[in-house]
């Protein structure tokens, strides 16, 4: 099946955001003290919320039988289409309040640009989302100075969590074919500006070289991707055709 | 004043409704029990978000995932509620925390079942939360009074997760067989843990009942069980399903529903150790704390470096 | 003291030795303090108590409330203050603290019978 572009750009900021709240909720129940459980928790649920707004304007786009939950639940490996930074696994508590940050700092500038554009409904989701966007990026730069400048442990645990994620984030500046709405290559500078001043208040530092991985926006992912929808897809794939 | 005057002026306040506030005097063992039963009922709202957290990730639709989600962090925020008020009492939170991971302090023994089909999510909502709610709406007018309010907001948001529950075995009811087979399946794996959460008999209770003197507690287990059984024995007519109880019967002398014997000894063996999850679950809480160590500890480092900056500044 | 609590409820299952044996609070440097968090539920009405929660610092403490208090739109600003700042007057003190308010009625409009056609003064 042939997408048009709007479509597969939906989807790409469907997967995307649903990929990285199923990592988020992760850590429901299993959170480093009460109060940070919800809080992350509460991540979670923002991004599914963002995923079904996308996914839900997807299916009218497609028509049909599709539903938000058709293109979550039936869709394969290849065909999904999120960044490879939000399918990488949890870690520890400071991987995955890094990911949360370099992604939500992308996001922010991301849905600033998307809430101007000429689809009116990709404009009004990136509107209302940007809220919960400033918030996720508010909480997570936080964590990133806390733990960066913390204990010897946390500092060192954060450089480890820098090199195991940075090499993700270069695919979110190179647009894939379908990505025409956002020219998020010129996103770059600036997120690249605003990681480095959290950072530098983090004690920490950006990589100076490294090589960045691609293709999660072309269904070219990490050996992760497959398992988290073996999971996420479990009971639709078991019932075919049953209504939850 | 002697010790026994303070007793029967705390006693009066009780019988005059008067609510019992932190700093107010208490007899030691009244402060004791509510710790204890404050404590216990923090740590089953946080070992009870395991066994649902389970099927978070295999949600079969992004509505249930969010709903399933918001249920377990409510989860969270009610056992935050409850360890705040047990707080009141003169025991941290991170002493609570130990005695749960040491083994000293217990939690509901219904948490101890294994939740192994998404109708579990159902049935966990529907009986489980449902005899919650019963002992919740009872305890929002207990005697002490931070528990009360603690007590009063759980209830109001815990009215939608019986609701979610029920709705969501009602769905699988009228849906495929399979999905009949699965719903009629959690209902007999929950039904009889959920009875045993009311606690043992009134009739095994030796001692004077100083618990419902001070209306800690003010409701029986027995009362309280009946109550439940009547409710759940006429909502499971619309899910067209059955209760695993033969001996379930409308009594119409009594005007409730006679039922069969609980299997105490299934009973004490969870509450000793022995229910089919009872190690998983302290492990993961375990883990969960011991990980978060260091999250914890650099927290406070930085807050005490910012602190002197700004001192300094 | 008197054998208490033999009954076991539910959310109440006995322990060897009963909880609280110990009140002092383990000295570990991971404590997060505990915070008293006021929500004001709409613009025009004061904070109140809303709980409390623990925190590593203020800031913090603003965001854990807003996740904790406020998830179903329960408020539009939170203050915090950390517990320990808090000083409450001692129920013991009741009598000479409040006690005294009680007979003068006459600070109170009811006190003050007034001709009908006044009655809404």
């Amino acid at each position: 099946m042939m997408n048009s572009p709007l479509i597969d750009y939906t989807l790409h900021l469907a997967d995307t955001t649903l990929i990285l709240s199923q990592r988020n909720a992760e850590w429901c129940g299993h959170g480093p003290i009460l109060e940070q459980d919800i809080a992350i928790t509460n991540i979670s649920l923002d991004l599914l919320g963002q995923s079904r707004n996308f996914y839900q304007y997807a299916a009218t786009l497609i028509g049909g039988d599709a539903s938000e939950d058709s293109l979550a639940y039936l869709r394969k490996e290849r065909e999904f289409k999120n960044l490879l930074l939000v399918e990488q696994a949890n870690g520890d508590w400071g991987q995955t309040i890094l990911r949360q940050y370099l992604y939500s700092q992308f996001q922010y500038l991301l849905f600033e640009k998307l809430q101007q554009c000429n689809d009116a409904q990709l404009a009004a989701i990136a509107a209302k989302s940007i809220k919960e966007t400033t918030y996720h990026v508010r909480w997570s730069s936080e964590w990133v100075i806390r733990l960066g400048d913390g204990t010897e442990e946390s500092h060192t645990r954060m450089l480890k969590a820098i090199d195991e994620l940075w090499r993700y984030t270069g695919e979110m500046f190179v647009p894939a074919a379908y990505e025409t709405i956002v020219e998020v290559s010129r996103l770059k500078n600036e997120w690249q500006q605003k990681v480095m001043n959290i950072f530098s208040e983090a004690t920490l530092s950006i990589p100076e070289k490294m090589f960045m991985q691609n293709g999660g926006k072309n269904g070219i992912h990490t050996e992760q991707l497959g398992y988290i929808l073996t999971d996420l897809q479990y009971l639709q794939r078991t019932y075919p055709g049953a209504e939850w | 004043m002697p010790v026994q005057d303070f007793e029967q002026l705390f006693q009066k306040k009780i019988d005059n409704e008067v609510k019992i506030e932190p700093k107010d005097w208490m007899p030691d063992a009244y402060r004791k029990t509510n710790i204890r039963q404050i404590s216990q009922h923090a740590h089953s709202e946080i070992v009870g978000m395991l066994p649902e957290g389970n099927w978070i990730s295999r949600a079969p639709s992004l509505k249930r995932k969010a709903i399933l989600i918001a249920k377990v962090q409510d989860e969270a925020g009610h056992g935050l509620y409850l360890y705040s008020a047990a707080e009141t009492l003169g025991m941290s939170r991170e002493e609570m925390i130990n005695d749960l991971h040491s083994g000293k302090a217990k939690y509901s023994s219904i948490f101890n079942y294994p939740t192994l089909t998404w109708a579990d999510m159902g049935a966990v909502g529907w009986l489980v939360d449902g005899a919650a709610i019963l002992n919740q709406v009872m305890l929002c007018r207990t005697s002490y009074g931070p528990y009360a309010r603690a007590m009063v907001r759980i209830c109001k948001e815990e009215s939608f997760h019986q609701r979610q529950g029920f709705e969501t075995l009602l769905v699988l009811s009228r849906g495929t067989d399979e999905q009949k087979a699965m719903c009629q399946d959690a209902i007999n794996r929950w039904w009889w843990p959920s009875l045993m959460m009311f606690g043992p008999k009134d009739s095994e209770s030796t001692n004077s009942d100083q618990s419902m003197k001070w209306k800690i507690k003010r409701k029986t287990n027995d009362e309280l069980r009946q109550q439940f059984i009547d409710m759940a024995a006429e909502q499971v007519k619309v899910l067209g399903m059955t209760l695993p109880d033969e001996k379930l019967k409308w009594n119409a002398e009594r005007k409730h529903y006679d039922f069969g014997e609980i299997d105490w000894n299934e009973f004490w063996n969870v509450v000793k150790g022995n229910g089919p999850c009872n190690k998983q679950r302290l492990e993961a809480r375990r883990k969960a704390h011991e990980e978060g160590q260091w999250v914890r500890e650099a927290a406070m480092a930085f807050a005490e470096k910012r602190r002197s900056k700004q001192k300094a500044a | 003291m008197k054998n208490f609590i033999r009954k076991f409820y539910y959310g109440d299952i006995p322990e060897e030795k009963a909880g609280g044996g110990s009140y002092q609070t383990i000295n570990d440097t991971a404590n997060w303090p505990l915070w008293e968090v006021f929500i004001r539920s709409k613009q025009g009405l004061d904070h109140k108590h809303a709980g409390s929660l623990h925190a590593a610092d203020a800031q913090m403490a603003i965001e854990n409330a807003r996740d904790v208090y406020t998830r179903r739109m329960e408020g539009v600003s939170i203050w915090v203050v950390e517990s320990k700042y808090i000083t409450a007057s001692n129920p013991e003190e009741a009598g000479e603290l409040y006690e005294p308010a009680v007979d003068k009625i006459y600070r109170h409009p009811t006190f003050y019978q007034l001709p009908d056609e006044v009655n809404h003064m």
